[in-house]
Order: structure tokens, then C-alpha cells, then sequence
């Protein structure tokens, strides 16, 4: 359609090599499509150069993420430095500032985040940086500044109206509001002292990971979904294949053309994969306060996922909660259910494996058998009681598959009062999970995949 | 390459897309757009019930283009997907061939056999005997079409890799035959509910395209695109409540389609004012999980009941 201009392709290639330094995974062939598709889209309008530009390089939601972030920085960046080359200033005058108040001022904030006009939410941010900066309140700091003036403001998400009407404010649209603060207090920087703050990596800006749990519960889901999926045809290969196999004829038939017609090679059906029976014992003692959040999340997302699973927690007693998980479906309650009714706690509060594995052995060893996976959530730190390894050792045998998810780093494993060497002894596999990438990995290594690579 | 010529412009797409009953924002537009001139597959991903299959659907008609669709699952292998020798036919080929002459050696030694009977051999692995499967159907099409392979998360990675020739070379190998190239180029749509992470490898093959759940807006207009005869007021009301559903953390948020069909059965009960009775009647239609329904009855219904007139409160 339009030629791209002679110096947007090196500019996009820096652009790209941003992104990558930020972990987004850029080849070649997604460069070479990003370009044809900015031949195919008129690169003068923000909105289809941006998604042209989004859809040939950002290829999941973390990614186009970044993206976003990234991609305003970068451009707004640029267009300064050229400004600051060429020597345009912005003249710097804020018609109606004066006159307007406060109050006033909010109100029309409050409308414009509220109606998503961007336009509108920069010219007013403009003005709110206006006024609060004749207040005399700015710290220099922009983060800070940003915090200010939103607090003297007063955006609030679901946030009540001056006059007591209400509008209704989005945490989103609100962080809308605050980009354009920011990018204004960042341009009035710039020209203030003629040039570009260093640029730095976008940890250091808004990249956290997601934390609220929904999102990460969203995470925990996919990958115990894959879990389940692998799980239930895992296993069936090695054992007694053959027996009792039923001759697939389709595929038979099609084996014997190379032989002339002649059947000599018999095809047979797959088994039906069995259901696997799942017992997750998940410590919830304080010393994996940190990892039992997301350990209960795991457990959440497993009860999705299998019917036939019992589900316990653990400190010095063992219990059972697979009804609370039943029952409840909110996972706030479900965490409060199980710290208020679980009464796993008896007078220390310190996890007693010892006894807990001669409970569990004692309440379901009858249940327990070759097709039972069961699943320990646990650091193996005993507080100096006895591990009874020798009674886990019992369980495994009777289970078909023994997995230790262990939230601390291997390399603090049998340090201290860890024992996680007697039980991982006993363990078809042991693995160090505390983010769901360690549980993906997890689920890869079960899948019989390669194991994802060691992350520091 | 193609019949129809590529569009022109993202507004023209958007509109034609518009015109077949697809109201598609201006990400969606402009990828479909992108797709039809750069000739690059689009995966599509997003939550269950936003349309994505439909965005298949809608181009095909837009474009004017027959829709061939491969829907995946656990299992689906090169035989149901890409191609098949018809071994029946085969099989009487055989034997009609061998008829006549001296009764077949022995076929313990395939090798023999085949140098014996290359002729035969030759001939009943020739298209003749190609039993077609979607994707070699699109491959092979005279006319340009539209290829949907849905849900590809479902499967595993290793069909995948298989889709990765047909994706960017438009080409399949068949051992016995050859390649066999693509005479039209496709418009290949892949959907996937994120269920699994997909492999590099195919998304560097393909254009992205997240859809989400549609904002209150463009929920309306597609609700009354779909269901005209709804009271603009009811209409507002209910996509209210189905945003406020989605708000929840539910096993199975409403999709897109529910919605319409929620519409739907209001219009057919002739209902004017959504109220907690009502809701919990039709409420079915909507929720479909035994324990979803226990949270949206709490959490929703209770508020349709204690505020008698919600949407005179809150209009924009």
C-alpha cells in the first residue's frame, strides 16, 4: 500500500531487539512478516500499525504484554530523542488551567476515564500536571508525582462521585489515566533537562507477574488440565499390551497392501486408558506458607480436573479435605474452610511427616494400589521428629507412581532438617515446583517429555 | 493466486465481515485483512464462546469461499486429517490384476513381490486411490477456500509438527505419490481455547490474534444484530447481567452464543423486564454447571431481586 519510510526499518529492528532482550521470542521469519505486513496496512494510523505490528510479532497474551508496554516506551522515546535533535520544544502552555478548580477538574477527569477517550484523558492529564504543579507539590520523582496527583484526584476504582453520582471507574481504565500522567510528567522531564532518561529493563517498570490469584489460578488450571491428559494415558504401554488386545482391522487391512493383500502384520486397537485414582497430601505448615497458597491452588485445579481424587492436608495429623473441595468452588473460602475445619494442627504447629505418613498408611493403605498416583506437596522438613521413611516407603510400594513436588530449590534439599533424600529415594521422581512452570515442567517430565531446562 | 481479489483496505474487510453478521473489532479486522494479503495462517486464541470459530466461519462467507473444517482431538492422526489410500479399492485391484495370471508367489519376500508386480504397484498407489481428508482437500481445491482447523490444542504436538508443511508451504508429501502442491492458496484459521501452550514452531508460522470477551457495546450490537426484535432497554439489561456473570469465577463463563440464545428465549417468553424470578427460570441457558448456578444464583439473582430497576440507575 505505502511504502514504509527509509528509516522506520531500522528502527524497527532495534524495536525488535527490545523485545527480545525482554524475553518475547522474535525469529527472522516473524521480521520479515512484520514488515510485510506494514506494507500491507498504512503505517501513518497508530491503531492498525501497533495491531499489524502485534499480530506478526507478539504471539501469546504474556507477550503481547510486553508488547504494549515496550511499544509505547520505545516510540515515545524515539519521537522525543528526534525532538530533542531537532530542537522543537513543546510550548508548554496550559489554556484554562488557571481558572479551573479543583473540583471541577475532577469531575472532568472522572468523566473521561470513564468514557475511554484518550485524547481527552491527555489533554486533562496535562492540566491535572498543570495545577498540582502550581501547588507546589511535585517531588521530581515521576512515580511518585503519578501517585499524587491520582491520590488528589481522588480516582478510586468504584470510586463515588463529588456530587454522589456515581461512575463507576475501572482499576483498567484508571490505569489508562495514569500511562498518560506518566508520559506527560516523562515528556515536561525530558525537556526540562534536554535528554532522555536512561532506558531500563522492564523489570524494573510494571512487568511483575500476575499475582492476583485468579490469574495465576487460571495458570495452575492449564497446567494441571495437561496433567490429567497425560496422566490418564500414561502407563498403559508398558503394561500387558498384548493381552487381551483387539485387532483393529482398518488398520490391519491397510498394513497388508504392502505385502500383497495378505495380512501378515496384525495392527491392534489401543486399550481404553484407565482412570487414575489421585491422592494429593499438601503441607500446609508455616514453613511452606509461602508455596501452600499455591499449593492449595494445584489442589483446586486437580479436583477440576479428576473425579476420582482425595485430597488431603497436612502438618503434625493428616486430613481430609476432598469434600471442602467438593462443596466449595471459590478458592477464598475454600483456604478458610480448610485453615478454620482442617484441625490438622495439633499443639506445635510444625509438620510431623513421621506421623503423618503412619496415618495416611493406616486410613487408605486398603485403597492404595497399582493405578493410585499419589501426589506429596511438601519441603521433607520434619523439625528433627522422626521421617519414617521406612513407612513411606510402604505407601510407594503399594501406589502405583509416587511424585514429590518440593517448593524449595534442590539446593537446599537435606540441609538443615530437610530429609528429602529418604523419601525421594522412594519416589518415582521428585521435583522442585513453586510457580506454574514448575508444575508445567512437571507435567512435561510425567509426560515422559524432555525435562524443561534448570532455571536458576 | 486467488479469485477474489484481496481486499483493499482493514474498513473493507471489517464491513463485508459486517455485512455476512459479524461485527469484528478493529484487532480482528485487520488481522483477517492481513491474512488474506500476506496469505499467512491466523491463529486465533481466546476464551470458549467469543467466536472464534465463527471469525472462520463469517470470512468464508465474506470471501465467498467454500469452508473446510478439521476439527481436532485427542488421537487425530495423519489419516483422518491429511489423506488415506483406499485399501478396499486397492484390494480389488489386486485381485483383478492377479486374475488371470498364475497365482500370486509367495509373500513372504514384499521385495519379490514387488518387482513381480511393480506394475500393479505403481497403479493402485496413484490418486485414484487417495481417499481425501480435509486438509489435503484444501490443499488440492481448484477453487480458494477457507481452511478452519478448530480447537488445535486438543491434539498433540506431534500433529503439530505435521501441520507445520501444509501451514507454510501449502504443500503435502505423500510418499507414495509426491508433493502435492497447493493449486489456490487457502485462508487458514487456527482456533485454540489455550489449553495447552502451543508449540513455537506453529506459531512462528502464523499471525496472532487474541479475542476476548466483547465490551458492553459491542456485546449489544451483537446481540441486537442477532436478535432484532429485542427491546433495545431489555437488550441492555441483559448483556449487563451476562457482564456481571463473567465478573464471577465461574467453571464456564457465558459465551458470546449463550447470550444470543439467552436473546432468544426472552423474546419467545415475552418478557420485558429481567427479574429474579425470570432469571432464575432461564438462567440455564446461560450457566451450565450445577455448582456455577448456586454461585450466579447467589451472587446475581439476589441483586435483581433487591433492586427492582437496575438499568434505570446505571444507563452509559
Amino acid at each position: 500500500m505505502s511504502p514504509l519510510p527509509a528509516g522506520l526499518a531500522p528502527r524497527l529492528v532495534s524495536f525488535c531487539e527490545e523485545l527480545r532482550s525482554e524475553g518475547v521470542g522474535i525469529g527472522t521469519s516473524e521480521l520479515l512478516d512484520a514488515f510485510a505486513a506494514l506494507e500491507a496496512v498504512p503505517w501513518t494510523r497508530e491503531d492498525d500499525f501497533r495491531e499489524a505490528l502485534a499480530a506478526t510479532v507478539a504471539k501469546s497474551q504474556e507477550d503481547r504484554r510486553v508488547f504494549e508496554l515496550l511499544f509505547d516506551r520505545f516510540f515515545f522515546r524515539a519521537a522525543e530523542s528526534e525532538a530533542l535533535e531537532r530542537g522543537i520544544g513543546e510550548e508548554r502552555r496550559y489554556d484554562g488551567g488557571d481558572g479551573l478548580d479543583l473540583g471541577e477538574l475532577r469531575e472532568a477527569v472522572r468523566q473521561a476515564i470513564a468514557d475511554g477517550r484518550d485524547g481527552e484523558m491527555r489533554d486533562l492529564a496535562r492540566l491535572a500536571i498543570a495545577a498540582f504543579g502550581r501547588r507546589g507539590e511535585g517531588s521530581g520523582v515521576i512515580g511518585v508525582d503519578v501517585q499524587r496527583i491520582r491520590r488528589t484526584l481522588g480516582l478510586q476504582s468504584q470510586g463515588r462521585g463529588a456530587d454522589g453520582s456515581d461512575v463507576e471507574l475501572d482499576r483498567e481504565q484508571i490505569n489508562r489515566f495514569e500511562r498518560h500522567l506518566r508520559r506527560e510528567l516523562e515528556r515536561a522531564l525530558i525537556e526540562r533537562t534536554e535528554k532522555l532518561p536512561p532506558s531500563r529493563p522492564l523489570a524494573e517498570l510494571d512487568r511483575a507477574l500476575p499475582t492476583s490469584p485468579a490469574q495465576d489460578l487460571a495458570a495452575v488450571h492449564r497446567a494441571v488440565t495437561q496433567l490429567k491428559r497425560r496422566l490418564a494415558t500414561l502407563g498403559h504401554e508398558q503394561r500387558g499390551r498384548r493381552r487381551g488386545a483387539a485387532v483393529d482391522m482398518r488398520r490391519t487391512m491397510r498394513a497388508s497392501l504392502d505385502t500383497g493383500g495378505v495380512p501378515l502384520k496384525l495392527k491392534y486397537r489401543p486399550k481404553h486408558p484407565r482412570r487414575p485414582e489421585i491422592y494429593v497430601l499438601c503441607d500446609v505448615s508455616t514453613s511452606v506458607t509461602s508455596a501452600s497458597m499455591f499449593f492449595l491452588s494445584v489442589l483446586h485445579a486437580l479436583h477440576d480436573s479428576f473425579r476420582k481424587l482425595r485430597s488431603f492436608v497436612f502438618i503434625e495429623r493428616i486430613s481430609e479435605v476432598t469434600e471442602v473441595f467438593e462443596r466449595e468452588r471459590d478458592f477464598r473460602s475454600i483456604s478458610e474452610r480448610i485453615s478454620r475445619e482442617g484441625g490438622v494442627a495439633d499443639v506445635s504447629g510444625y509438620t510431623d511427616y513421621g506421623r503423618v505418613w503412619l496415618e495416611f498408611l493406616e486410613e487408605i493403605v486398603e485403597d492404595l494400589g497399582p493405578r493410585s498416583t499419589v501426589i506429596v506437596l511438601g519441603d521433607a522438613r520434619t523439625n528433627g521428629r522422626e521421617p519414617h521413611a521406612e513407612v513411606f516407603a510402604k505407601i510407594t510400594e503399594r501406589a502405583g507412581r509416587t511424585f514429590w513436588l518440593n517448593p524449595e530449590p534442590r539446593l537446599y534439599w537435606n540441609y538443615g532438617d530437610s530429609v528429602m533424600s529418604a523419601y525421594e529415594r522412594h519416589c518415582t521422581a521428585a521435583f522442585e515446583c513453586w510457580t506454574t512452570r514448575h508444575l508445567e515442567g512437571f507435567v512435561n517430565v510425567v509426560a515422559g517429555g524432555t525435562p524443561l531446562v534448570e532455571q536458576g | 493466486m486467488a479469485a477474489s481479489p484481496p481486499p483493499g483496505s482493514v474498513a473493507e474487510v471489517k464491513q463485508s465481515l459486517g455485512e455476512v453478521g459479524y461485527l469484528a473489532d478493529e484487532p480482528a479486522a485487520l488481522v483477517a485483512y492481513l491474512a488474506q494479503r500476506l496469505g499467512k495462517p491466523v491463529l486465533v486464541e481466546g476464551p470458549a464462546g467469543v467466536g472464534k470459530t465463527e471469525l472462520a466461519k463469517a470470512i468464508s462467507r465474506a470471501t465467498e469461499r467454500q469452508l473446510i473444517r478439521l476439527q481436532c482431538y485427542e488421537g487425530l492422526d495423519e489419516a483422518k486429517a491429511l489423506y488415506e489410500w483406499n485399501y478396499r479399492k486397492q484390494l480389488l485391484r489386486i485381485q483383478v490384476e492377479s486374475k488371470g495370471d498364475q497365482p500370486p508367489s509367495d509373500p513372504v519376500a514384499p521385495g519379490r513381490e514387488a518387482k513381480d508386480a511393480s506394475g500393479v504397484l505403481s497403479n493402485i498407489f496413484s490418486e485414484e486411490f487417495l481417499l481425501t481428508r480435509p486438509l489435503l482437500q484444501a490443499i488440492a481445491a481448484t477453487e480458494p477456500v477457507v481452511l478452519l482447523i478448530d480447537e488445535i490444542d486438543k491434539t498433540d504436538q506431534e500433529f503439530e509438527a505435521m501441520l507445520l508443511e501444509v501451514l507454510s508451504d501449502f504443500q503435502i508429501s505423500i510418499p507414495e505419490l509426491g508433493v502435492i502442491e497447493a493449486r489456490t492458496h487457502p485462508i487458514v484459521v487456527l482456533t485454540s481455547n489455550n489449553s495447552r501452550e502451543l508449540t513455537e514452531a506453529l506459531k512462528r508460522r502464523c499471525l496472532y490474534l487474541w479475542l476476548d470477551y466483547p465490551e458492553v457495546e459491542r456485546e449489544m450490537e451483537i446481540v441486537r444484530l442477532h436478535a432484532p426484535e429485542l427491546d433495545e432497554r431489555l437488550a441492555t439489561r441483559l448483556v449487563e447481567v451476562v457482564h456481571m456473570i463473567r465478573q464471577l469465577d465461574l467453571k464456564k463463563p457465558p459465551s458470546i452464543a449463550e447470550s444470543i440464545d439467552w436473546a432468544r428465549a426472552l423474546l419467545l417468553l415475552g418478557a420485558d423486564d429481567i427479574d429474579s424470578s425470570l432469571f432464575a427460570r432461564t438462567m440455564s441457558i446461560i450457566v451450565k454447571h450445577r455448582t456455577d448456578m448456586d454461585l450466579v444464583a447467589e451472587r446475581v439473582g439476589m441483586k435483581l431481586g433487591g433492586v427492582p430497576d437496575l438499568s434505570a440507575e446505571a444507563p452509559g
